[in-house]
């Protein structure tokens, strides 16, 4: 009190806020992917592992290097790129070899994050585009799917390829859900991705719009499409990267609308175009695609879905309200 | 029928979006108001309300008792300033706001004898008109923390009739407790001002709503409204903001206030509880705003309590009262954590809205370092309005007026919760009200 000249800080309204930060929402979703990683491990052997490390490692390097070069502030402890180099790894088949996660990681990081802004500017999501990209570039290896390396586990074709139409014996659905299936390394267990998604939503970090819409738009088309087979639809939902996808790649925040209306309209258009591209395109898997495509589109999406503000008023235009 | 009615506690009728859950920190619910003595020094500042500024109408050296007119206009908007201790004009001279606007002020040596103005007497009033001009000369703005001149909202228009008056108990900002000692130690002020203001506005029902974590406050008011039939007791949610008064007019009534209107053009007045004890003194007593109860708290404040202050009096003075500090706070607010104003000094005059004041430390200041927008909308979850404040940020960034208007930017009422909820600290308001004044410079054009 003595010291009448002490000024203090002063800065704009509210002077309260929650303890919530960045770095804490990407701690969940890293916690939320850890059940699909041990699966991984388990069902694919140390291999599994190893990708997943060097995908992490690798994108936490490249962000380091591009904001470091480029000067900007270094972001690394928002844990953001951990998480992308996590999708990216659950995204590889096991026997894909080491370097080319490293080119995966680097278009994730580099050239789809930090190019079009870093964090929260990006209009596709990382670890999808770089999915497609190596996916495009090495074909061969990227569908090259190793045996489950469990004892009874069905061998051969992936269930995916099966229900296409390949060769080849289907696991039990018990067995697609815990990962006793050929695939790449997160999508192997159902449950596992399912238990992680459960501590996002109790953790509210996701809404269960998207996922729902998306898993449950696929079910209705597949149903519609089996004339009712509940078998052969509860395959195609387990099959694939479906359920990864529609947990945790759709659900990315930077890229799919941020408001409810348009979480919904998000989700179906997923689901739907994952359908058609498993049955009417020539490619067995449709997931990353559709997930793409419907990002390109977010910011239509929310612009027509824009949510409907309180006391707005019908038809007249805004402009005659005065302010209160 | 309706006695089994009025002794229930009504529930909302609707439940509005968003808002948040902050820490109460109400550590002062439980002090009885303590009144302060005069301070040697009072600064009345010529604009303590919404509206236009008053003239002083005393100069320096008059003498000029409690209650006495030093200020007024003849503008519509604005209400009467009265001396708020008895002595002699020390000078009348600009000086600085809490906000930091300057104004001219009227600044009063205390003769410490608090005497009485001689002209005070009990206003008589016998119909609707006669009640706002009496609340005009009364000099009362809305107490909550807004500075509503009180009577403009007492007019009622004929095309448009009121049948609810909703007496706003809810005090959802964290710290402040004056609201609740008022409930506490005044209910039958309370009480009295509701039934004036009934019967002088023909009011059909009277709702007094409060926050349900004060239930000492609902069963007060309770038991003295239980035995009417028109005044009802309605506990809400405890979620901030819902004392705004759009929350509040849809909590209470269902009713949604359109963007750019007011309660009244759905039938409804909303009125602070104190300001509601406040008209029932000033009927009984004619004695016109010149002191008011306000918290002062947070954890640098050695005694944290509600104190009856004269208005104008010095935050300096307020802050000593109770102890001052025990550590050097990192910010200091005129008002609450949410929405109220972060001051550089101590030296500025408590105004006729001001309920709280808080010295806060780094720890719960809520500083927290901004980095960037993750997208996750927690924001546009917690908005109230149902706006999408990154949304808004942007397009405030790019300058793009019409975009803003369509996506509603106007009916935000600065309540803060989006940036309390979001997890990279970004100072969402500051750009709400970035994005508001580029809406409304381009409706000049
Ligand atoms: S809460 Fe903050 S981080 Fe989340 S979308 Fe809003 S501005 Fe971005
Ligand atoms: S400050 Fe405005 S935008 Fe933010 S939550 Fe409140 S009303 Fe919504």
């Amino acid at each position: 009190m003595e010291d009448k000249k002490t000024l203090y800080t002063v800065s704009a309204s509210p002077h309260a806020k929650n303890p919530s930060s960045a770095a804490g929402v990407m701690l969940d979703v890293i916690i939320a992917l850890l059940p699909a990683g041990v699966m991984g491990t388990i069902v694919f052997g140390l291999k599994a592992l190893a990708v997943i490390g060097v995908c992490v490692a690798s994108a936490v390097a490249f962000e380091f290097l591009y904001t470091k070069l480029m000067k900007k502030s270094v972001t690394v402890g928002d844990l953001s790129a951990v998480v992308t180099g996590l999708l990216l790894a659950y995204n590889l088949p096991v026997d894909i070899p080491l370097w080319m996660c490293l080119i995966g990681s680097f278009v994730a990081i580099v050239v789809v994050k930090q190019f079009f802004g870093g964090l929260g500017q990006n209009f596709a999501n990382p670890a999808i585009t770089a999915r497609i990209v190596l996916l495009v570039s090495f074909a061969g290896s990227m569908t090259k799917f190793a045996d489950p390396k469990l004892p009874d586990a069905v061998t051969g074709a992936t269930p995916l390829a099966v229900l296409g139409g390949a060769e080849g014996e289907l696991p039990t659905l018990l067995q697609m859900l815990f990962g006793v299936k050929g695939g790449c390394i997160g999508e192997v267990s159902g449950a596992a991705l399912l238990l992680g998604a459960l501590y996002l939503l109790a953790r509210r970090v996701i809404s269960w719009r998207i996922p729902v819409a998306f898993i449950g738009s696929a079910a209705i088309f597949m149903l519609i499409y089996s004339k009712g087979d509940f078998e052969y639809t509860a395959y195609e939902l387990l099959a694939g990267g479906l359920l990864l996808g529609a947990l945790f790649m759709a659900t990315d925040y930077t890229t799919s609308p941020i408001n409810k209306t348009g979480k919904l309209v998000f989700g179906i258009g997923c689901g739907v175009l994952t359908c058609v591209i498993r049955l009417y395109g020539s490619l067995p898997e449709g997931v990353s695609y559709s997930i793409l495509l419907m990002n390109i589109l977010t910011p239509l999406i929310e612009k027509a879905t824009m949510p409907k503000y309180f006391g707005k008023l019908k038809k007249k235009k805004t402009k005659e309200g005065k302010a209160a | 029928m309706a006695h089994t009615r009025t002794s229930a506690l009504l529930k909302a009728v609707k439940k509005g979006k968003g808002g948040i859950h902050a820490p109460y920190h109400k550590i002062t619910a439980e002090l009885e108001t303590v009144r302060m003595p005069a301070p040697e020094f009072v600064t009345l500042p010529m604009l303590q309300h919404i509206g236009a500024p008053c003239t002083p109408t005393v100069k320096k050296g008059d003498y000029v008792a409690v209650g006495q007119v030093v200020g007024d206009s003849d503008k519509f908007l604005s209400v009467p300033i009265h001396a708020s201790v008895s002595g002699v004009v020390e000078s009348v001279q600009d000086v600085k706001l809490a906000n930091g606007t300057m104004a001219p002020a009227v600044v009063i040596r205390s003769d410490g004898e608090m005497k009485l103005f001689e002209g005070i007497e009990p206003p008589v009033v016998n119909n609707k008109e006669d009640l706002v001009k009496a609340i005009r000369a009364s000099g009362l703005v809305g107490l909550g923390g807004a500075g509503f001149p009180s009577f403009v909202k007492l007019t009622v228009k004929d095309d448009k009739p009121i049948d609810t008056l909703v007496v706003n108990a809810a005090e959802c900002e964290p710290y402040i407790t004056v609201d609740y000692r008022e409930c506490i130690e005044n209910s039958w002020n309370i009480y009295s001002g509701v039934k004036a203001l009934q019967e002088l506005l023909q009011l059909q029902r009277v709702i007094i709503a409060v926050e349900d974590n004060k239930p000492e406050a609902i069963k007060v008011l309770k038991s003295i409204a239980d035995k009417d039939d028109s005044v009802f007791v309605m506990g809400l949610k405890s979620r901030y903001p819902q004392g705004a008064e759009k929350m509040m007019v849809l909590s209470a009534t269902g009713r949604v206030v359109p963007e750019g209107k007011l309660p009244a053009d759905v039938g409804v007045i909303v009125m602070n509880v104190a300001s509601v004890a406040f008209t029932a003194r000033y009927l009984k007593l004619g004695k016109p705003l010149v002191s008011r109860s306000v918290t002062v708290s947070g954890d640098c404040i050695k005694n944290p309590m509600n104190v009856r202050v004269p208005i104008g009096t010095s935050l300096r003075d307020i802050v000593e009262f109770c102890g001052g500090f025990t550590e050097e706070p990192a910010k200091l607010i005129c008002g609450g954590p949410m929405m109220g104003t972060a001051i550089t000094s101590l030296d500025v005059p408590l105004l006729k809205s001001n309920n709280a004041v808080l010295a806060l430390s780094a720890k719960n200041a809520g500083l927290k370092k901004e980095t960037a927008c993750i997208r996750c909308g927690r924001c546009h979850a917690a908005c109230p309005m149902n706006l999408v404040p990154t949304n808004i940020e942007k397009y405030a960034l790019k300058g793009d007026a019409e975009t803003l208007a369509a996506m509603g930017t106007m009916v935000c009422m600065e309540c803060g919760s989006c940036a309390y909820s979001c997890p990279a600290g970004k100072p969402l308001v500051q750009y709400m009200r970035l994005a508001k004044s580029i809406v409304k410079e381009a409706a000049k054009k």
